[in-house]
Order: structure tokens, then C-alpha cells, then sequence
């Protein structure tokens, strides 16, 4: 009998099917990693088994712990399993403790709630749990609050919570999403050395194929409510039976066929000597103003048509830096060029220069005014020409470029919330393309993304390259995707750019130890068939 | 869109209120200010529909044109507090976090600070009670409420990325204040609107209570209160008519903006 | 924490000087001169001119503005025109009556509001959670004076169990100071709390939402244990600026619920002066009232930084 079992197990929620009959199981010290896209119902299925369902769901079927029917326990009793006999680690530790209260305070209440046990003994048992999931005493005491936490520290303080009377199944909910490579990496050795050490089963929800590689004993691969593979790691991985995975496989490491580099350019975008502050609010009365270099001294340049890429994790600079070349912010020093000519003149944004640059942003949801309609959307650029094409013109320039991203020209009579997250982030590198640049701004721009819709975006931002002979500034925290889709990098640590070089050689022959730290942290997945 | 029962119920006691007094124009019942003394303090009949009060005034005709005045009042200080509140909070939003900003953010804070019907008071004191200083007195209160709200609203919608793409655009500061920010805050605005109208109201009836509201001939809900007060004991309905309309009014436009709320964008916090 | 407070300090303050120049500078522009107007309208120009220079009034404004403002630093608030005694005596006779009204009135909204929101949001969309909302949308509509009147109507006049107006005065006893503040106090404190429970319960609906209410439940604790022990701390920000700014609310309405019930208080004072044109008398009730309020809302902040670890150290 294995640990956990859910069976034929169906959700709905009014009268919505969530889940169709899924069927897994979880067996001690076993991990099992249940990956999908957005919509597929794998963080439904945690909820489930923890008996945490939203109000209004509608269950069938069976989820058993320990031979024990979770879907007919009562709350009373669920309130003493939870905690106890299961524990659970979600995706946001920004969000996930009470900012009003001490970390110790935290672990211990998993410990009162549970067992009659003085305050004193609750405590340092916490303290001892804190210490297990790598927050020594003497940089952690039981009295920090959260707020004083890394999002990484925050995350041991979840999960010293969840594991604090050593529950026989771990549930972990996109547990290091939220977290940087190097975090994340980090996170993901402590939850597989927990669950060797206290012989835990761990369900572990994931969206990132590469993650479940290196850990999980089994993959359950889930589409739209159900099950549709499930398997070893290295057999499923060895031997893909379904489409759909094995489409989720290639996607995630999607090879892209980047046209081959214009060769002999010239120098488009000019960075030089760029340092960035922002004023720190004062901490003492009548101090002068300190303030944060948040970019320092940074030089690069792009030649017309380069695809570069610039990596870093969050906090880097590597977005303040992006406003800057965008000519959104003044720098303190330096200066950032454009085909010669600044970006900012004087304070002002110099609109001959702007229209040679375009962004895409991250959000495909914020990205765009809800009130206007998408031939609207599209042609706000057109400001920055001196001349913008009108009538039957303007009308076919913005066919032109819903076409060119694989929309159609009827589409741009319709409002953006009928579009879905992919479509969306077609229509902004739509209004990118109106007014022809030479060079696109992508910040982070495919990171929202499903994997399948992911791989799509980077194929369509190719074949652009190729069309429109556009060069790239590509901003992303994810390696694997800057490594497929630029032909040079910059990597960006504490606001400074530590490595620069060509991508397949920064990759394979990093120089700096940050870069090696970077490549190494980030999950791979195997090779097909090799293991 | 489901409209909520909030919503309905709210209407048609405001479209009522609103009818009322614009019919009043055209017809009451009686003349609102013809004295009648042999007829005074009747309960309400077919006659005198509302009953009449201490000079045999017909009180429906009084409460219909009284609606009049509480409306105007109310109305204007809130066109007050949009007009001068609005541009401020924009302004505050795009200049966030400059001497602007901070200006304009702590005259809202300090404007907070003094109890609003004791500053009215005093504004209608100094100047001399009247319909036209009770909108002033009550209008200056609502201008930081929409500043507050419209900044509020504002400045989460300048971190959005497609206000970002504006600027990308080239579009200056105050226009894309009016294009993108503008139309995104009017939903709050329209909320926060129904509810100063119906705070309005309530501050007409309180200045108009302790005499420093619309004056004489202008007939007014709280004046007929306070008119009533010493009678009350004799004649229960003359204090409860005018409490009656003030009440109905007031719900009714809190229900139609808590409903509004509910269709427009459920997430908005109202200032009360 | 220190840091935090003195911050807070300065910023009170500065509001007092802001307020104390608003309202110097908007009485002085009253029209009507007060010396005239307490002779009368037939009085000599000299003897009017020696009033003027006995009450003060024949210097510069910025000279006056001065000595008002260094005389309520130590207590001096003047002397009234009319009654030609200390303003702050007339002051603080009142304020005995006012103060424990508007503070009777704030405990009451509270200990009303808080019990009454926490269960709505417990039973949120159920049939008491509606009653509660129900209740609250009745309670903001009424304008408090006129609720002062109909409980008049029916506990004074008709049941007889309270006085209809009136203050005996504390030396006849706390009790019967209470009982005559009592109905006072219910008409202030009722809309107060229909707008504090409300509050109180979409803060704490709010919060129930909150990430960190689910890691609660998921170690275990009951819905009952995760709102109390994780809800109401948190859920309680707001509501504190809330009751901050009902003070102010309070007070002002204190001042027109002392005309339905012919207390004594401030209200009637101020009243009193804007008639008989004693304008130093209203200055220093306004500036007074501003002051209660900016000093509520200094401790309001302090309150948020014993609430919220995050605040303590940011300033």
C-alpha cells in the first residue's frame, strides 16, 4: 500500500470539470513530480489531498492517505492531519508568512497546534527545525520577521513549518518558481536531503520539466484534468509514449533556427560607462541623501542586427538598465547612444532616436490599455514619427504587422481581453514592428509563458530577425532560453556586467565564477534516450 | 452583466428622489411657503398627504422642494471635489515621489486633519450661512478624497506595462495622464462619486440643522428638522418625514454605488 | 522605533503650524470688527480704537498671529471678547463635557463595529453576514442628529428612562453624567460603527485571502484559529486609520449632537462665539478640535508601528 493514492479522483468546480479521473500515487521516501502547463489542474490536485479545496468543488472518487479516505474525513479531523501527517510548501514565500509575526513564532505554532507541549520546549524544537533547513541561530534567531528574509529564506522558514513534526508526505506547489536559479537550486537540495533523511513521500507540482528531471522519481505528465503519462524519470524520459510530453519535452528545450549574424555592421546601440542611482530614503533626520547604484559602470555595444542576450537574477539591475536604454530614466554617468545620437536629450526623450527602438515587456496581461482596441494598441508608436501614415496606409500597415507576428488583419477590430497570453505577446511584438525598428527591447518577455507557447514566440522572434533584419536586446533570468535564441551574451551581477562573450562560448567555457555558479544551478534536462 | 439587487434597489430610490425634485418644479402639492395656522401640525390625511407642520405648511411640498436644494448642494460639491481633486491626484501620480507629489499629498493629509463640519461650520460662520458657502465648506472636503482615490488608482496604473509602452511611445507625461490613466480611474471615480454625493447630503442636512445651510425661504431637509425639534413630542411625523427622505436618500445612493462597485470592479476600496 | 516616532513628531508638528496659520488667516478675514461690534453700533471711534488696542487687535497680523500661537504653546489662550475672561477656562469647562462624549462615543462605535465585522466576515455571503451588511447600509444613511431626535422621541419622551437634554454636571456623580451622555453617545457612536464594521469586515476579508492564511491552515489550524491568530492582527491596519479618522468625525458631530441634547459642551460654545462675534474663542475651539485630531492621528501611527513589525524599522 502505498502512502498517498488517489484513485479515479474528479473535480469540478460549479459546473466546470477540473480534473477527469486522475489516478497516482506517492509511496514513502519517493518523490513524484506532477508537471503540466497553466489549466492542466496539478495545483488542483494538491489542494485536494490536502483538503484545502476552494468553496463550491465537487468531488468524486478517492484520495487516500495511508488507506485513509481524505475526501470523507471530516474538518475536525483534517485540521489534525494537516500540519502533521501532511505538510505543504507553496510557490510565493514573499507572500506565504504573516508579516506581522516572528519566524520562531511560526515553525512553533505547526508544533502547538498539534501537541500539547510547553511554549519553551515549542520553540526550541523550532529553533532546532530552523536549523535544519540551513537558518543557523546566530543569523536567525527565532525572533526575525519575515520582511528581513530573502525570498529564498523565506521559502526554509515554509518549509521548516511544513516539516516540523516530520509528516510522512511533503506537498511542495511550485515550490521555487518564484525563486532565482541559484536559490532555487539550493531549495531543491534541501527538499531532496529532507526527504532522504526523514524517509517523507514528497509531491512535488512543477511546471519546469528540467526540475522534475534531476529529482523526482516519477513523472505524472497532466493536460487538462487528466493524466496523460506517467512513469519512472528515466524510463519516461528514455521512452516518451505520449504526444503531448513529448511535445512538453521538445518545448522546453526548444532549438530555434536563428538566421546566421549579419556580418560587418555598425555600432547601433552604444552603452558607455552607464552608472544609474536611486536616492535610499533617509534613515537619520537631517542626513544627506544616500543613495543605490543600481547599474555601475556598464559598456557594451550592439551592432545593428545583433542578438544579445542579458542575464542576471532579480535585483541585478539588469531592468534599470533596461529603462535606461529605453531613454525612461536619466543616468548619472555615462552616456547611451543610438545610431551616435543619445536617447535622452536633455532630460527630454529625443523622438528621432526612439523610434529606432521598441520593448516588449514581460506581463502579457498589463501590457496593454483594456479600453482600446487592438488597431489602437498597435499603432501607439506612430507618435514618434514626425509623419504617421493615415487611411488605407495606416490600414494596411497594421495587417501588415498582425500578420507578420501570425495573427490576422481581423483581429485588430477586436478588444485584447479576447485574446489568450501567447496571442498577446504576438500583438506586442506587433506594435514593436509598426513603426520598423532596428532593434527590440525583449524584457523578459517570454517568462510568462507556457513552455508550448514559449517555444512558438521564440520561433516567431527568428523568423523576424531574419525578415526585418532586427537586431535584439533579449532580457531574461532563464539561461536555457537566452542560450537558444542570441549570439551574444552579457551576464549581469550587483549591477555590473561581469562576463561578456559569445553565447555558445560563455556556455560551454564560463569565465567568471558568477557564470559558472549561474550555469551550474540551472536544471537540465537529459539528453532523449540517453538516460 | 448581472446587475445586483443593490444596484436596482439603489436607482430607483435615487431616479425617485431625482424625479421628486424635479417635479417639484412643475408641481406640489401646495405652494411649499403658504402658511395655513388653523391647519398646523396635522397628521397625514388626503388632504395633506405628509401631514403639515407648526404653520400648516404642507410638508410633501415642503420635502419635494427640499430634495431640490440637497441635490444642488450635494452635486456641486462633488463637481468641486472631481474638478480641482482629479487634475491634483493625476498630477501627484505622475510626478510621484517629487516635491509635487509630496506638496500636494501632505495639503490633502493636513485638509484631513481638521474635523470637515467643524471647518464648514466655521467657513459658514465667517462668511455667512447660505446654500452657496455649505457647497463651498462641504465641496473643499472632497477635494482630497478624489485626489487620494485618483492617486491611488493612478499610480498602480503607472507601474502597468502598458503605460510603459506609452512612454516608449514618446507620449509626454500629461498626455498620457489623460489617455491611459484618466479612463482606467473613472470606474473608482464614478464609485467614490455616488458615495461623496450621498456624504454631501448628510452635511447639507447637518449645517442646514444648526441654521448655517441654505436660509429661509429655501426650504431644506435639515432645517425642517431642526424646525420640528421642539415639536416632536406633539407631533411625531414633522421630525420623521424629513429624517425619512434624508435616510432613503443617503441608502439609496450608497446601494447604487456599492452596486456600481460590484458591476464596475469589485476590487475597489471606497473612502468613507 | 525611535526613529519612527520622532518622524511621526515632526510631521505633527508641522501640520499644527499649517492649521494653526489656516485658521488664524481665515478668521481674520471676517468681516465685522469685534470691538465695534461689542460697543455697539453708535459708539465713539475713539473708544472703539481703545478696545481694539486693550483686546489686542491694533497689531500687525503676524505680530497677533505670534502671540496667539506662543500663548496655546503654555496654555494662554487668550481672553474671551464678550466675557472678558481666560479662553482657556471657558475652554476647559466645556471640554468636560465634550471630550468623555466623543471618547464614549468611540468606544461604543468600536465595541460595536469590532464583534459585529468579524462576524460578518466569518459568515461571509450567509444570511447573518447580510443581516450585519444589512444593518451597516441603514446605519451610514442616518444622519446622527436625527437619530439623537428619535431616541429622544422614544427614551425620553416616551419610555421616560433617560433625561430629554440637559447636563446635571459631574459633581452630581459619574453615574448620572453617564446616564445624560448616554443617549449622546448612541447617536454619535451608531453610523460610526455601521462604517467601522464595514471596514473591519472587508479588512478581514481582505486577509483571509492572504497567501499566508492558507500556510495556516495547511499546518493545521482550525478556520476559527487562523482568523484569530493570523486574521485580526493583520486585518486591524486599516481599521486603525479608520478609527483615527473617526475621531474627527466625532468630534464634529459632537458639536451638533450638543444642540439636540442642549449639553454644554464645545459645540454650543463655538456657536455661542460665532454669534457675538467672539472670533479668539472660535480660533481657539477650531484650533483645539485640529489639534485632538492630529494628535489621535500621531498616536494612530504609533499604533500601526506596534502592529506591524515592517514599519517599525522602514521611517
Amino acid at each position: 500500500m502505498s502512502l498517498l493514492e488517489i484513485t479515479d479522483l474528479s473535480l469540478d468546480i460549479g459546473t466546470y470539470p477540473i480534473l477527469k479521473g486522475i489516478t497516482l500515487s506517492v509511496a514513502e521516501g519517493e518523490i513524484v513530480a506532477v508537471t503540466g502547463e497553466s489549466g492542466s489542474g496539478k495545483s488542483m490536485t494538491a489542494l485536494a489531498v490536502m483538503g484545502l479545496l476552494p468553496g463550491g468543488a465537487a468531488t468524486r472518487g478517492h484520495v487516500r492517505l495511508e488507506g485513509r479516505e481524505i475526501l470523507e474525513t471530516s474538518e475536525a479531523q483534517m485540521c489534525r492531519i494537516r500540519g502533521r501527517d501532511v505538510g505543504m510548501v507553496f510557490q510565493e514565500p514573499m507572500t506565504a508568512l504573516n508579516p506581522v509575526k516572528t519566524i520562531g513564532d511560526q515553525v512553533a505554532e505547526t508544533i502547538l497546534v498539534h501537541e500539547k507541549c510547553a511554549k519553551a520546549e515549542a520553540r526550541a524544537r523550532a529553533r532546532e527545525v530552523l536549523d535544519r533547513v540551513g537558518l543557523p541561530a546566530e543569523r536567525f534567531p527565532l525572533t526575525r520577521y519575515p520582511h528581513e528574509l530573502s525570498g529564498g529564506q523565506r521559502q526554509r522558514v515554509v518549509i521548516a513549518m511544513a516539516i516540523a513534526l516530520r509528516p510522512k508526505l511533503l506537498i511542495a506547489d511550485e515550490p521555487t518558481t518564484a525563486l532565482d536559479v541559484t536559490t532555487q537550486a539550493q531549495i531543491l537540495d534541501l527538499l531532496k536531503e529532507l526527504v532522504a533523511d526523514y524517509g517523507m513521500g514528497m509531491l512535488i507540482i512543477t511546471h519546469d520539466l528540467a526540475v522534475v528531471s534531476g529529482l523526482a522519481h516519477r513523472i505524472v505528465v497532466m493536460r487538462h484534468g487528466e493524466v496523460v503519462e506517467e512513469g519512472e524519470t528515466r524510463a519516461l524520459f528514455a521512452d516518451m509514449k505520449h504526444p503531448y510530453t513529448r511535445m512538453l519535452f521538445e518545448a522546453s528545450d526548444h532549438c530555434v533556427d536563428l538566421p546566421p549574424r549579419p556580418d560587418g555592421t555598425a555600432p547601433l546601440l552604444q552603452v558607455e560607462g552607464v552608472s544609474r542611482d536611486y536616492p535610499l530614503p533617509r534613515t537619520k533626520l537631517f542626513e544627506p541623501r544616500r543613495h543605490f547604484r543600481a547599474v555601475r559602470d556598464v559598456s557594451f555595444t550592439l551592432d545593428r542586427g545583433d542578438r544579445v542576450g542579458l542575464v542576471g537574477e532579480s535585483g541585478c539591475g539588469k531592468s534599470t538598465l533596461t529603462r535606461a536604454i529605453l531613454g525612461l530614466e536619466p543616468v548619472q554617468e555615462g552616456r547611451i547612444l543610438l545610431g551616435g545620437e543619445p536617447v535622452l536629450d536633455g532630460g527630454r526623450p529625443n523622438l528621432a532616436v526612439r523610434r529606432r527602438i521598441q520593448v516588449v515587456f514581460q506581463d502579457p496581461y498589463g501590457s496593454f490599455n483594456p479600453r482600446h482596441r487592438v488597431d489602437r494598441l498597435v499603432t501607439e508608436p506612430y507618435h514618434l514619427l514626425p509623419d504617421p501614415p493615415k487611411g488605407a496606409a495606416r490600414e494596411a500597415a497594421i495587417d501588415e504587422a498582425l500578420e507578420a507576428v501570425g495573427l490576422q488583419a481581423a483581429d485588430k477590430r477586436r478588444y485584447i481581453h479576447e485574446f489568450s497570453g501567447g496571442q498577446r505577446q504576438r500583438i506586442a511584438i506587433a506594435r514593436a514592428l509598426i513603426i520598423r525598428p532596428e532593434i527590440i527591447v525583449f524584457d523578459e518577455a517570454v517568462s510568462a509563458l507556457d513552455v508550448s507557447v514559449r517555444a512558438q514566440i521564440l520561433d516567431l522572434m527568428a523568423r523576424l530577425a531574419a525578415e526585418y533584419d532586427l537586431g535584439y536586446l533579449f532580457i531574461s533570468h532563464d539561461l536555457s532560453v537566452v542560450r537558444r535564441i542570441t549570439d551574444r551574451v552579457l551576464v549581469m551581477q550587483a549591477g555590473e556586467i561581469v562576463e561578456e562573450g559569445e553565447t555558445e562560448q560563455v556556455f560551454l567555457a564560463p569565465r567568471h565564477a558568477y557564470t559558472r555558479s549561474l550555469i551550474d544551478a540551472a536544471p537540465r534536462l537529459p539528453k532523449v534516450g540517453a538516460a | 452583466m448581472r446587475l445586483s439587487r443593490s444596484l436596482i434597489i439603489g436607482a430607483v430610490l435615487s431616479a425617485a428622489v431625482l424625479a421628486m425634485a424635479l417635479l417639484s418644479f412643475a408641481w406640489t402639492p401646495y405652494s411649499h411657503t403658504a402658511m395655513n395656522i388653523p391647519d398646523k401640525l396635522q397628521t397625514p390625511s388626503a388632504a395633506h398627504w405628509l401631514g403639515t407642520d407648526h404653520f400648516g405648511r404642507d410638508i410633501l411640498s415642503m420635502v419635494m422642494v427640499g430634495a431640490r436644494t440637497s441635490i444642488a448642494v450635494a452635486l456641486v460639491a462633488v463637481g468641486i471635489g472631481i474638478a480641482l481633486g482629479v487634475p491634483l491626484g493625476l498630477a501627484a501620480a505622475a510626478r510621484r515621489g517629487t516635491w509635487l507629489d509630496e506638496v500636494i499629498m501632505r495639503g490633502n493629509d493636513l485638509i484631513f486633519a481638521f474635523p470637515s463640519l467643524v471647518i464648514a461650520i466655521l467657513i459658514t460662520a465667517i462668511f455667512g450661512p447660505g446654500a452657496v458657502n455649505a457647497i463651498i465648506a462641504i465641496g473643499i472636503f472632497n477635494i482630497p478624497v478624489f485626489a487620494r482615490v485618483t492617486r491611488g488608482g493612478a499610480l498602480s496604473l503607472w507601474e502597468r506595462e502598458f503605460v510603459m509602452a506609452a512612454r516608449v511611445a514618446g507620449k509626454s507625461t500629461p498626455r498620457i495622464s489623460f489617455e491611459h490613466i484618466l479612463p482606467n480611474v473613472t470606474n473608482l471615480l464614478i464609485v467614490q462619486g455616488t458615495i461623496q454625493f450621498s456624504l454631501g447630503i448628510l452635511a447639507e442636512a447637518a449645517l442646514s440643522y444648526v441654521g448655517l445651510g441654505a436660509q429661509p425661504p429655501t426650504p431644506s431637509w435639515g432645517r425642517m428638522l431642526a424646525d420640528a425639534q421642539t415639536m416632536v413630542a406633539l407631533a411625531p411625523h414633522i421630525a420623521l418625514v424629513p429624517g425619512l427622505a434624508i435616510v432613503l436618500t443617503v441608502l439609496g445612493l450608497n446601494l447604487m454605488g456599492d452596486g456600481l462597485r460590484d458591476l464596475l470592479d469589485p476590487r475597489i476600496r471606497v473612502q468613507r | 522605533m525611535l526613529r519612527y516616532a520622532l518622524k511621526r513628531l515632526t510631521s505633527l508638528v508641522i501640520s499644527l503650524a499649517f492649521a494653526s496659520l489656516v485658521i488664524f488667516f481665515v478668521t481674520e478675514v471676517a468681516p465685522g470688527d469685534p470691538a465695534r461690534f461689542m460697543l455697539g453700533m453708535n459708539a465713539q471711534e475713539d473708544t472703539v480704537a481703545a478696545l481694539r488696542s486693550e483686546l489686542g487687535l491694533d497689531g500687525s497680523k503676524a505680530e497677533r498671529y505670534l502671540d496667539w500661537v506662543s500663548g496655546m504653546a503654555v496654555g494662554d489662550f487668550g481672553t474671551s471678547y464678550t466675557y472678558r475672561t481666560s479662553v482657556g477656562g471657558m475652554i476647559a469647562d466645556r471640554l468636560w463635557i465634550s471630550l468623555p462624549l466623543a471618547l464614549y462615543a468611540l468606544a461604543l462605535s468600536t465595541a460595536i463595529a469590532f464583534p459585529a465585522g468579524i462576524y460578518a466576515a466569518a459568515r461571509r455571503g450567509r444570511p447573518g453576514d447580510m443581516g450585519v451588511m444589512g444593518a451597516t447600509q441603514l446605519g451610514i444613511a442616518v444622519p446622527n442628529f436625527w437619530f439623537a431626535m428619535m431616541l429622544v422621541l422614544i427614551f425620553a419622551i416616551n419610555l421616560r428612562w433617560f433625561s430629554a437634554g440637559g447636563f446635571p454636571g459631574w459633581d452630581k456623580g459619574l453615574w448620572t453624567g453617564i446616564k445624560a451622555l448616554t443617549l449622546p453617545a448612541i447617536a454619535l457612536a451608531l453610523p460610526q460603527a455601521a462604517i467601522l464594521a464595514r471596514v473591519m469586515r472587508s479588512s478581514l476579508l481582505d486577509t483571509l485571502g492572504e497567501d499566508f492564511m492558507r500556510t495556516a491552515r495547511a499546518k493545521g489550524l482550525t478556520r476559527r484559529q487562523a482568523l484569530w491568530r493570523h486574521g485580526l492582527r493583520n486585518a486591524l491596519i486599516p481599521v486603525l486609520t479608520i478609527i483615527g479618522l473617526q475621531f474627527s468625525f466625532l468630534l464634529a458631530g459632537a458639536i451638533i449632537i450638543e444642540q439636540v441634547f442642549y449639553l454644554p459642551g464645545l459645540g454650543r460654545l463655538v456657536f455661542q462665539s460665532i454669534t457675538q462675534r467672539d472670533l479668539i474663542v472660535v480660533e481657539s475651539v477650531v484650533m483645539l478640535l485640529v489639534f485632538s485630531v492630529i494628535l489621535v492621528n500621531f498616536l494612530v501611527d504609533l499604533a500601526y508601528a506596534a502592529v506591524d513589525p515592517r514599519l517599525r524599522q522602514r521611517a
